[in-house]
Parts: structure tokens; C-alpha cells; sequence
């Protein structure tokens, strides 16, 4: 469990603070404590919904008509329809959006399976410590996140128009994996490091060989952080903009440069906008809700458990 | 702390890796073991050189050249000249200077925003994880979605939700003719930074939030106990508490921000002094095909983040000094 959701289980040293806390359960000061504590429960709702509320003005948008979205001021109290929806997958006239979506499936589900491949491995070593310096190897692999990728555009760019890969989506499935992969191995050695050796000593007295290892033995225990590592991997090939702006054109362009495109051979048609956005942010929304509690963990590289 | 923890306890500090608790068995075996180790880290090593660091290398020696790719004959070794150009180049050091701008107002605004979101989650009240949810909502939209959303739904200056919402609340005293400011063309770097604070608040906020719950329970007690006040508590325990978060937070932050391209692409598309170093490279290669100028600029962005870098990995060796410690 992460520390987010430790509260909930830890329940006995909270209990005891909060217990120690109110000592005068029944005075005024208790009293106090309480309605002070409620206000502030209050509070943190009012500011959740106003901080949210642009997302959540999106997504009422995106079920208003046309012409109920864009009035001013703004109605809430509009006719509701899923008319955005179909006609956004209806397509008639715009481009579909079925290509770009499988696109953006094709690259993010495959160059996440690949890094999952190459990371396991990786991170199985580097947490059973087999070089001396191996904090040097994982220090190496968080540097190249920190190189920005502009740096590297231009030459992949030409590499890629040379050999014929422009416009070809397994060329953001390799870039994605190596985008990812540091990240990866970084998650997944903190999570291995928790797989008890005696264990994994065992199957290899049996003989177990290497795969064997990572998959009847490491694999399974280390299951929950390597199902975080893999969504967040999703997430961002899923977000990815710059590289599918300037690699990709028409067959391989992906769902975010669709809605970049979106607005300018649509016009601007807010509602429907709003539901191409929901469209889109759907798969990661869906991705980072289920990631929760392991989603500091994972963008912090591990630093924070 | 994956489940494992619970399944079996976890190995006590200091005990040697399981490499060398073994028995050696000759040193022939040992070397080819210490191989049948190591191996499965290369792919992963091999892949990430091949695919991040020869681009690079690439990079830097495209950067030597005069080189525009709707010119190609006329392409020459041209030395440090591309360099010289982008220090004296006006548009290319605005840029600079807006990076740093954006980044910084980014990551000091969604850091203190996040620290007071974190402080008022860190306890217990009804519906708290719906809140928390709704409060990441916005870090898992997609970026361009978020743009989109900023620049569309709310900047609109005829029907956007700021413009619309504040006639709305005018009308309500009886105002007819409300103030109505095309909020992107009069403040488009602030538009910018509004969007992208408002998407990075979370994130801070998720990692404030372990940090809050990671403080040792028993010296918050003791000092309560003392009779020390809730600013003080916040003022001397939580604070340096909170400082290895804080800097995490600042250090992934500017990592993610200095490179951002997504809303600048989106909402401004680098108009009006907004051009970051990502959008200007994006824009020098791609738009105007200077591919020399391109490449050095990058190579510029790559010193700076080297040396933001450099000191970040310091702070991060720090935060891992406990886990390398069990080695």
C-alpha cells in the first residue's frame, strides 16, 4: 500500500492521535475541534468542485447542442443529447476519428508491452544488484528522461523521412518505448526490490532459468506495481504530441494531433470540441483513476512511497 | 509499498546481496555468473543508447553545419556560428527568457497551490477520496485536451466560461454591459501559465500529500503535548518534513515544464511573446528549416537542463541515500 491510502488501514496510531487529540471529548473545546474540522471537510469540497470545474464544464458542453453551448452567459440548465457523440464518430464531412484513436491504441498498448519487456529484465537485475555500481546504471537511465526531446528531434526526423519510417506508427512505438523505459525501470526496480530473495534463491536452486524467474516467480508477487508501471507508461505514449506532430501526417497521426487538427477543419464547433476531448482524455482518465494511489509513486520515479 | 511487504518481511538492513552470500565455485563459473547477471540489463541499455543518445550525438554535429533544407546545395561546415546566432538572435533569447518565465512562475505557483490543497486533504472528512479525485482530474486530461479546453471553452472572448460566467454574475446586479476581455491576446503568457499551473497543481498536491502522511506520528504528538500551536507544528515540524518533497516536486516539475510544448503549440502557437525553446526549435526546423540553427539551439536546451540536472540528481541521490543505503 502507498502512503495515500495508509490512513485508511494504519488505523490504530491514527485513532490513538485523534483520540489524544480531543481529550475533553465533551467539552466546548471538543465542540470547537468538531465544527472547525467539519468546515474544513466543507471547505476542501467547495475548492475540489471549483478546481475541477472546468473539466466538469467540458464534459456538461459536450452533452449541450450547438447552439446551447455557446451562449453567454452560460446555461446549465440546457437540454442535454448525445448528439456530439455520434455525430463525432458519425463523422459526416470531418475526418473520422476511428484512425487516429487505433493509432494511438496501436502505439501506446505496444510500446508499453515493449517496455514492460525490456524493463522487467532490467529492473530484475539492477534490484538483485549485480554490478557494483548500480545506482551509477540507474542514474544513467533517469538522465536520459531529463534530456529534452527537441534535442533529439531533428536527427530522428531525418533518420526516419531516409530509411521511408515518416508516417509509420511503429516509429512512435519505438520512440514511446524509449521515452518510457527509463521511468520504467526506475518504478519497477523499486518494486522488485520488495520481492523477498529467499524465494527467488529457491526456484533458482530448482534450476529455474532466467524467464522462468521473472515470470512464474517475480512477476506475480511484484504484479500491482508492475500494473501501475505499464498504466502510466500508457498515459504518456497516450499524451504524446510533439514527436506524433512531426513524425506522423495522415495514415499514422495519432488521437492528440487529431484534436489539435480537429478545431481548424471543423471550425469551431465548441460542443463538439468538448466531446473529441472526452473522447480522448477518456482512456487516460480511466488509466490515472485506476493508477490512483500509485500515481506519485510512478511520476516520482519511486522517491515518494 | 507493493504487497509483498505483507507476504513475507523484508530482508534486514546491511545483509549482502545474494550474489555473494553464495559459496564462489571457481572463478571461471563466477565470471560467467556474474555475466548471467548482468545480462538482463543490456537489452534495455543497448535500446536506450541506441534510440537517446545517438539522436544526440547527431544533434550536435548537425549543429556545426549551415544547413537549410529548402537550400541543400548550399549546406557548409560553418564551425560555431549556429551557436553565435542563437545568443545574438532577439527572437531566439526572448524565447530563452520565456522559458525560464513560464517555468518558474509554473512550478512556484502549482507548488504553493498544491501545499495548500495538500494541507487541507490531510484529513480525514466525509467523501475525501471523491475529492481527491476530482482534484487530479485535471492532471489526467489529456494535455492537448486541457489547451484545447482553456483556450476554447474558457478564454472565448464571446462565449468562453470566464467572460460568460462573470456576465452572468454582473447581470445579477443589474450590470448590462459587463467587461469582456479577450483574455489570450491581452495576457497570453499569463493565459498560458493560468492552463498549465491549473494542470500541474495536482501532481504537486499528490506528492505534498505523501509527504504530509509520512510524518512521523509520534513527534507530531509529543510536540502538540508541549503545547506547541498549529503554525509552529506547520513552521518546524512539517515544513523540513516536507522539504525532500518539495524539492521533488520543484525538480520533476521544471523537468516537465521546460520541455512543455503542448499548451504553448495549443493555446498561443507561440504567438505573442509566448515561445518557449521547445515551440522556437519545433518552429526553426520545422517551419522555417534551419536545421543548423535547430540543432544548436537544442543543444543549447540540453546544456541548460544538464546543468538543472546535475544539481537534480544530487537532490535525488538524497532522496534514494535510504534505499541505495540497503545495498
Amino acid at each position: 500500500m502507498s502512503t495515500l491510502s495508509a490512513p485508511k488501514t494504519a488505523g490504530a496510531p491514527g485513532k490513538a492521535s485523534t483520540s489524544a487529540q480531543h481529550t475533553d471529548t465533551y467539552g466546548p473545546a471538543a465542540r470547537r475541534a468538531k465544527r472547525r474540522s467539519t468546515a474544513l471537510g466543507l471547505l476542501a469540497w467547495v475548492v475540489g468542485v471549483v478546481f475541477c470545474f472546468p473539466a466538469l464544464w467540458m464534459f456538461l458542453t459536450s452533452l449541450h447542442s450547438e447552439a446551447d453551448a455557446a451562449t453567454n452567459p452560460p446555461s446549465l440548465t440546457a437540454p442535454l443529447t448525445f448528439d456530439n457523440y455520434s455525430d463525432f464518430f458519425g463523422a459526416d464531412g470531418g475526418a473520422s476519428p476511428w484512425p487516429p484513436l487505433i493509432n494511438s491504441v496501436t502505439a501506446s498498448l505496444f510500446s508499453t508491452l515493449f517496455v514492460l519487456v525490456l524493463a522487467l529484465p532490467a529492473a530484475y537485475a539492477l534490484s538483485i544488484k549485480p554490478v557494483r555500481k548500480w545506482t551509477d546504471v540507474m542514474f544513467f537511465f533517469l538522465s536520459t528522461k531529463m534530456l529534452p526531446v527537441v534535442a533529439g528531434l531533428l536527427p530522428v526526423y531525418l533518420f526516419a523521412k531516409n530509411i521511408g519510417m515518416l508516417d509509420n506508427i511503429w516509429l512512435l512505438v519505438i520512440l514511446y518505448t524509449s521515452m518510457n523505459l527509463p521511468i520504467a525501470v526506475w518504478m519497477m526496480q523499486s518494486f522488485l526490490a520488495d520481492v523477498p530473495v529467499s524465494i527467488i534463491e529457491a526456484a533458482q536452486v530448482d534450476g529455474a532459468r532466467l524467464h522462468t524467474v521473472l515470470i512464474r516467480v517475480v512477476a506475480p508477487v511484484a504484479a500491482p506495481g508492475i500494473a501501475a508501471t505499464a498504466l502510466i507508461c500508457f498515459i504518456f505514449s497516450w499524451n504524446e504530441l510533439l514527436f506524433a506532430r512531426v513524425l506522423t501526417g495522415v495514415t499514422a497521426q495519432t488521437a492528440p494531433v487529431f484534436l489539435t487538427g480537429f478545431v481548424t477543419s471543423q471550425g469551431l464547433f465548441l460542443a463538439q470540441l468538448c466531446a473529441a476531448s472526452v473522447i480522448v482524455s477518456l482512456p487516460v482518465l480511466a488509466a490515472g483513476f485506476a493508477a490512483q494511489d500509485k500515481l506519485v509513486q510512478g511520476l516520482s520515479l519511486g522517491a515518494v512511497k | 509499498m507493493s504487497t509483498s511487504v505483507s507476504a513475507a518481511p523484508p530482508a534486514p538492513p546491511g545483509q549482502s546481496p545474494p550474489a555473494k552470500s553464495r559459496p564462489p565455485a571457481g572463478p571461471r563459473s563466477g565470471r560467467a555468473r556474474a555475466w548471467a547477471t548482468r545480462a538482463p540489463l543490456l537489452p534495455a541499455l543497448i535500446f536506450l543508447i541506441a534510440v537517446t543518445q545517438l539522436p544526440f550525438v547527431a544533434t550536435l554535429f548537425i549543429s556545426l553545419f549551415d544547413w537549410n533544407s529548402l537550400n541543400p546545395d548550399a549546406r557548409s561546415f560553418s564551425g560555431l556560428d549556429n551557436y553565435g546566432s542563437v545568443f545574438t538572435d532577439a527572437d531566439l533569447r526572448d524565447s530563452v527568457f520565456t522559458t525560464m518565465l513560464l517555468t518558474a512562475t509554473v512550478v512556484i505557483a502549482s507548488v504553493v497551490l498544491g501545499l495548500l490543497l495538500a494541507l487541507l486533504l490531510d484529513r480525514k472528512f466525509m467523501g475525501r477520496g471523491l475529492v481527491r479525485t476530482l482534484l487530479i482530474t485535471p492532471f489526467l486530461l489529456v494535455p492537448v485536451s486541457a489547451a484545447l479546453l482553456w483556450k476554447h471553452v474558457l478564454y472565448n472572448p464571446e462565449y468562453g466560461l470566464l467572460n460568460g460566467g462573470w456576465a452572468w454574475f454582473t447581470g445579477l446586479f443589474g450590470v448590462e454591459n459587463a467587461s469582456q476581455p479577450d483574455w489570450i491576446s491581452d495576457m497570453p503568457l499569463l493565459a498560458v501559465e493560468a492552463s498549465l499551473v491549473w494542470q500541474w497543481t495536482p501532481f504537486m498536491m499528490l506528492i505534498l500529500l505523501a509527504g504530509l502522511q509520512s510524518r512521523p506520528l509520534d513527534m507530531m504528538e509529543a510536540a502538540r503535548l508541549d503545547g506547541a500551536n498549529a503554525w509552529q507544528m506547520f513552521a518546524f515540524l512539517t515544513l523540513p518534513h516536507l522539504r525532500r518533497y518539495l524539492e521533488l516536486g520543484v525538480l520533476l516539475g521544471s523537468i516537465y515544464i521546460v520541455q512543455n510544448f503542448d499548451a504553448v503549440f495549443t493555446i498561443t502557437a507561440g504567438g505573442l511573446g509566448t515561445a518557449n525553446l521547445p515551440y522556437t526549435i519545433y518552429q526553426t526546423f520545422y517551419q522555417a528549416h534551419e536545421y543548423g540553427l535547430a540543432s544548436a539551439a537544442g543543444v543549447v536546451v540540453v546544456i541548460g537542463t544538464i546543468v538543472i540536472a546535475t544539481f537534480a540528481l544530487r537532490v535525488v541521490s538524497s532522496l534514494f541515500s535510504e534505499e541505495a543505503g540497503r545495498a
